[in-house]
């Protein structure tokens, strides 16, 4: 059995106690929230914090809701939100599909039973999928520190592997999702097996006004996207039609500009087709979808 | 209601619906699909593994590790660890030189180290042995040991591993230049050659079959106690050959063989992981003389996968010949074994191959050879676990992708191909060109019911219209004769003890009765299934027959469970103590009804005067009369109990044909396992039920091995698959329903006619996934696993070297 080092336990309250502890215990010390990455990391004793925060008692940080502000709407989702309560969300399925998607083929049930929607964001593993599904959403993440709340687009959160823009002494809160009409959404992976992390994956997020793409957003993982994103891609498709051969075009775009590394998932070269292929795909299924509705 | 209920569709019933195996309402007075006795303890989480044991004062010990695949190591300073308020002891090689422990012998002739003294040879390999109060303190304490190494170039690629100037991984053997281990030969080559040299056409192809992991789900561990008063030392231990565990012990460690009782608790899965001694096992020992304590130690998920025994890593060169219109005339093959950076594997230690020379499969051939030689390398040891029926598994790949690769090249249909060439039943006994004798089968009959259920011309109609729409499906199929029941003792032992095995007997006054035997379950049912051959045999029924197995005071001595022989060898040792029961049992009842024992006869469960069934005694009357006053004749001993020791005359020989869908993602190169359709002939099914779920288990394994499970190193000799992040086993997603059905020949030599089914489908699997992949891409070969990538890179001509790192 691995075993992790000494360590001491703070539960917190709420987020300004769970941000009071973390200034008092200092950079040693570490949220945790469903565990699922970190736990692990100080079984095998990647990670030796000196002190775990747990956030699992901060209602602010739970549930799954549309906020209106200024007369748009966004998706609301806490940082606590388990990965299973996305799955099953009716709100995601009627306007994020891409969410359940992703959801769908993260982990297992087990992890997805505790593994929360902020720790996957925060641990900013490479192969993160989620982090790819937002990006593609142009989502929002709400951070919060003793100095008050502040908004970081998605395409900005990461900062590179294992590292965000959120401080030592702050708290992802939630991350919100604007919701404008027109949209369909889908999700693609390829993986070894069930439950493993991605050999490559994309996201795809359309907005269409008839046949006219007015925005889009892809989001790839695990292939060394820049920010999780396929920034060219999207600029290729802004403003025109929706058509097969721009997807694959969109495609071929996406998997030039895309820096994977071999492992043993895969050689650089099937990486980098899979991003192109699965970029393709999924922008495939989000127009669809927009076109036709969630079914499709 | 016993033999009636096994899982055979009525007929008329569509081919794809198989129906499943009905489970008897009521406990079967024989053979029959019951539910497992073991189940009700399982299921209510009352089982009693290793890591469940605790005995007062137990301390815990935890195992440093080498990082380096090949080092020298300079200097071990364990002051600091010795400081640790909580650490009891701290053991390195250097201590154990002092008892003359350093080293142990493996079970192929050669020797190990317990902890490493002059270098470290594998990733993984044990350093140093910290013994705690606790588990977290002997994990802190392994921080605070500071070793010296002095890195040296690895031998990693078994293919350069006898390369001139190749860095010398045993040079702590005598006289040691260079990394060979043994050659080895079977079959008459000359004979081969000559056949090849006229063959029409031959085929040839290099293959690998990689490196893979047992991986039980609980992991290796023991518990050693040494009783200061008595000098008796206990150790519970995670085995699956507690004799044989117990032997060595006294071997090694010079303790006397009396004094040494080994327990194996509950196992969870061993698959060939839990048959040799660890360094581990040893240091606990170590560990309890030292500190007069009993010491646990309980190795850990990646310990597991980095330092316990691998399967398989068999470099293949094959080549089969045949006539121009199909028929098969030989196959010869030369083979580089990977045995990591000590010998020792697991097998008869007169077969260095294991039995691998069964690689002629179910065809009449006229010749076959094989050249096997084994290198060291920077890898962990083993070899053979895995239930690969001692190399078979490896085997049956060769011949059954051999035979794809020419079907491929010929164009000839799979199928047609082996029905031609299989064994026809009056054939048998059949002696191989390699010299086994095999024992009985109906091949044709058995491909023939599995072309059935899967309906295979239809599936390929089906193939060629998605071929033509761009779609990829491939059918595979492969057709595997195993040799299981290791085995007869003039041919056969391990260590220099013969492989045969025990069983004990005796009847309860009440008619109850307990059997205790030499081998050992790891999940396998054995509790249920060797109840049911005693109430086959004398009529008790099987809930009221305790089975004991796992404690070395408690039961007959034998060599365990491993190679599919316990049915072979420990389940025909049971029925014959219950046949001598039995006649005992006719003696006592001939006495009770004052009649000659020729007077009687049996019906399960009773004897009754011939033609007058009215004056009868049942078998619990018996056991009764057995143990009391009544007179018995001249001789006989009363009470009712036997022993026995078997001593098998020659393996069984169990075969299948397997068949196997798959549809494969043109544009990602995933493979998804549609159908698997599994025939098999184990000859007498004791537990239908019992077999079903070994079969299932294997078929899990070969999907698996074929798809997913991959251990590669980097060229440092970094153990790449040493978590389940990395080696994946599979899960129910990635198994279709599985299609089963059965022919039935039994073994003319066994005393019920069963034949072993515990690794079948193991080795059976894998090849039909393989051939399903590539018939799918229409590629001729490519090694596992099939990967997504290595099937994308596959199809475009580029497979991947699955041994080594992905660069
Ligand atoms: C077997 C397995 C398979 C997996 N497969 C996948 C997969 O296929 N795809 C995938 O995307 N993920 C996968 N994961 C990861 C899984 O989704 C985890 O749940 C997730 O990575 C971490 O979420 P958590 O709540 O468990 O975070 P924790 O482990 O509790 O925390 C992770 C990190 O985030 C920090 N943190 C947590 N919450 C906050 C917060 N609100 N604000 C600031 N910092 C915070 C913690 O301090 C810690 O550093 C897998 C995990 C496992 C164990």
């Amino acid at each position: 059995m691995q075993v992790p080092a000494q360590f001491d336990y703070e539960r917190a309250t709420g987020v300004a106690h769970a941000i009071a502890l973390l200034t008092r215990y200092g950079p040693e010390s570490r949220l945790v929230a469903g565990g699922h990455s970190l736990i692990p990391m100080m079984k095998l004793r990647i990670a030796n914090p000196e002190t775990l925060i747990d956030i699992n008692d901060l209602d602010e940080l739970k549930g799954i809701s549309i906020a209106s502000a200024d007369g748009a709407d966004a998706l609301r989702i806490g940082a606590m939100v388990r990965h299973t309560e996305l799955l099953e969300s009716p709100l995601a399925v009627e306007h994020f599909p891409i969410l359940v998607d992703a959801e769908r083929v993260i982990a297992d049930p087990v992890v997805r039973n505790r593994g929360t929607i902020g720790g996957s964001l925060c641990q900013a593993d490479p192969s993160e999928d989620l982090s790819a599904a937002f990006t593609a959403l142009h989502a929002v993440a709400v951070i919060e520190g003793a100095d008050g709340r502040r908004e970081v687009s998605a395409r900005e959160f990461h900062t590179g592997p294992y590292q965000t823009v959120v401080g030592d002494a702050e708290i992802l809160v939630e991350v919100r999702v604007p919701i404008r009409p027109g949209s369909g959404s889908a999700y693609e992976k390829v993986e070894r097996r069930v439950g493993d992390w991605a050999v490559a994956a994309g996201g795809a997020a359309l907005w269409l006004d008839a046949d006219t793409i007015t925005e889009v957003g892809i989001g790839l993982t695990a292939v060394g996207a820049e920010h999780f994103c396929a920034a060219q891609a999207e600029d290729y498709l802004r403003g025109g039609p929706v058509t097969e051969e721009r997807f694959v075009e969109a495609g071929r775009i996406a998997a030039e500009h895309v820096r994977p590394t071999a492992d043993q998932r895969g050689p650089e070269d099937y990486k980098r087709h899979l991003a192109g292929e699965l970029t393709t795909r999924a922008l495939r299924r989000a127009a669809a979808r927009a076109q036709h509705g969630t079914e499709a | 209601m016993s033999t009636d209920t096994t899982g055979v569709a009525a007929p008329g019933t569509p081919p794809t619906e198989v129906a499943p195996t009905q489970v008897c309402a009521s406990t079967p007075m024989g053979y029959g699909s019951m539910r497992r006795k073991e189940d009700a303890r399982f299921i209510r989480g009352q089982g009693r593994y290793l890591d469940d044991i605790a005995l007062p004062g137990m301390l815990h010990g935890a195992v440093l590790r080498s990082p380096f695949a090949h080092a020298k190591i300079v200097s071990i300073d364990t002051s600091a660890a010795e400081a640790h308020p909580k650490v009891k002891a701290v053991i390195t090689g250097e201590t154990l030189a002092g008892l003359g422990l350093a080293w142990m012998p493996t079970l192929s002739h050669d020797v190990q180290a317990v902890l490493a003294t002059d270098k470290v040879r594998f990733q993984g390999q044990e350093v140093a042995f910290v013994v705690a109060e606790d588990r977290y303190s002997a994990r802190d304490a392994l921080a605070l040991i500071e070793v010296d190494y002095e890195p040296l170039d690895a031998v990693i690629d078994a293919r350069k591993a006898l390369d001139e100037g190749a860095p010398v991984i045993r040079d702590d053997l005598d006289g040691r230049t260079d990394n060979h281990i043994f050659d080895w030969e079977a079959g008459d080559s000359a004979a081969t050659d000559d056949v090849f040299a006229n063959a029409d056409v031959v085929a040839s192809c290099d293959m690998l079959y990689p490196r893979v992991h047992p991986a039980p789900m609980e992991t290796c561990g023991s518990i050693a106690s040494m009783d200061p008063v008595t000098g008796k030392l206990t150790v519970y231990t995670t085995t699956q050959a507690p004799h044989a565990h117990r032997t060595i012990y006294a071997l090694v460690a010079g303790l006397p063989e009396h004094k040494i009782q080994v327990i194996s608790p509950d196992i969870g899965g061993g698959f060939g992981n839990k048959v040799g001694i660890y360094p581990g096992y040893v240091c606990a020992v170590v560990g309890t003389i030292v500190t007069g304590a009993p010491v646990k130690w309980v190795e850990d998920r990646s310990e597991n996968l980095m330092a316990t025994s691998f399967a398989r890593d068999y470099h293949m060169h094959g080549e089969i010949a045949s006539t121009k219109d199909g028929k098969l005339l030989g196959v010869r093959v030369k083979v580089l074994a990977d045995h990591g950076a000590f010998n020792g594997t697991a097998q008869p230690s007169k077969m260095p191959a294991g039995l691998f020379h069964v690689f002629s499969g179910s065809y009449d051939m006229a010749a076959a050879h094989c050249a096997v030689t084994g290198v060291y390398t920077n890898k962990a040891p083993g070899g053979v676990a895995y239930a690969c029926s001692f190399r078979i598994t490896e085997a049956v790949y060769l011949i059954e992708r051999l035979v794809d690769v020419l079907a491929h090249d010929q164009g000839w249909d799979p199928a047609e191909l082996r029905m031609k060439n299989l064994l026809k039943p009056e054939q048998f006994p059949y002696t191989t060109a390699l010299g086994w004798e095999y024992d009985s089968g109906d091949y044709p009959t058995t491909l023939q019911k599995a072309l059935d259920i899967a309906g295979y011309a239809e599936l390929r109609r089906e193939q060629a219209a998605k071929r033509e729409r761009g779609e990829l499906m491939g059918i595979g199929i492969a057709f595997f004769t195993e040799a299981v029941g290791a085995g007869p003792r003039r041919t056969m032992d391990i260590l220099g003890l013969g492989m045969a095995d025990g069983a004990e007997l005796r009847v309860h006054p009440t008619g109850k009765a307990v059997l205790r035997l030499s081998c050992m379950s790891q999940g396998q049912g054995h509790v249920t299934t060797f109840a049911q051959i005693v109430a086959e045999e004398l009529g008790i029924s099987p809930d009221d027959i305790e089975v004991v197995q796992g404690d070395t005071d408690q039961t007959p001595f034998g060599l365990g469970t491993y190679g599919s022989r316990s049915t072979p060898v420990s389940g025909a040792a049971t029925a014959i103590v219950a046949r001598k029961v039995r006649e005992r049992a006719k003696i006592v009842a001939a006495a009770m009804l004052e009649v000659s024992p020729d007077d009687l006869e049996w019906e399960k469960g009773r004897f009754h005067v011939a033609g007058d069934p009215s004056a009868s005694a049942a078998i619990a009357d018996i056991a009764m009369a057995a143990h009391s006053d009544l007179e018995l004749p001249e001789g006989v001993e009363g009470h009712l109990d036997a022993t026995c020791v078997y001593n098998p005359p020659n393996l069984t020989y169990p075969c299948g044909a397997y068949i196997c869908v798959v549809d494969v993602d043109k544009g990602t190169g995933q493979a998804s396992v549609r159908r698997f359709i599994a025939v098999d002939d184990c000859g007498v099914r004791i537990n239908p039920m019992i077999v079903e779920g070994q079969v299932h288990g294997g078929l899990a394994d070969g999907v698996g091995m074929a798809l997913m499970q991959l251990m590669a190193f980097d060229s440092d000799g970094n153990h790449l698959g040493a978590s389940f992040m990395d080696y994946l086993l599979p899960t129910a997603m990635e198994c279709p329903s599985w299609e089963l059905g059965e022919t039935v020949t039994p073994s003319p030599h066994h005393p019920i006619g069963a034949k072993g089914v515990g690794e079948s489908a193991t080795v059976g699997s894998p090849p039909a996934v393989v051939n399903a992949v590539l018939d799918a891409i229409g590629v001729r070969h490519a090694d596992m696993p099939l990967t997504p990538a290595h099937v994308w890179r596959a199809m475009r001509g580029e497979p991947i070297r699955t041994d080594l790192a992905i660069g």
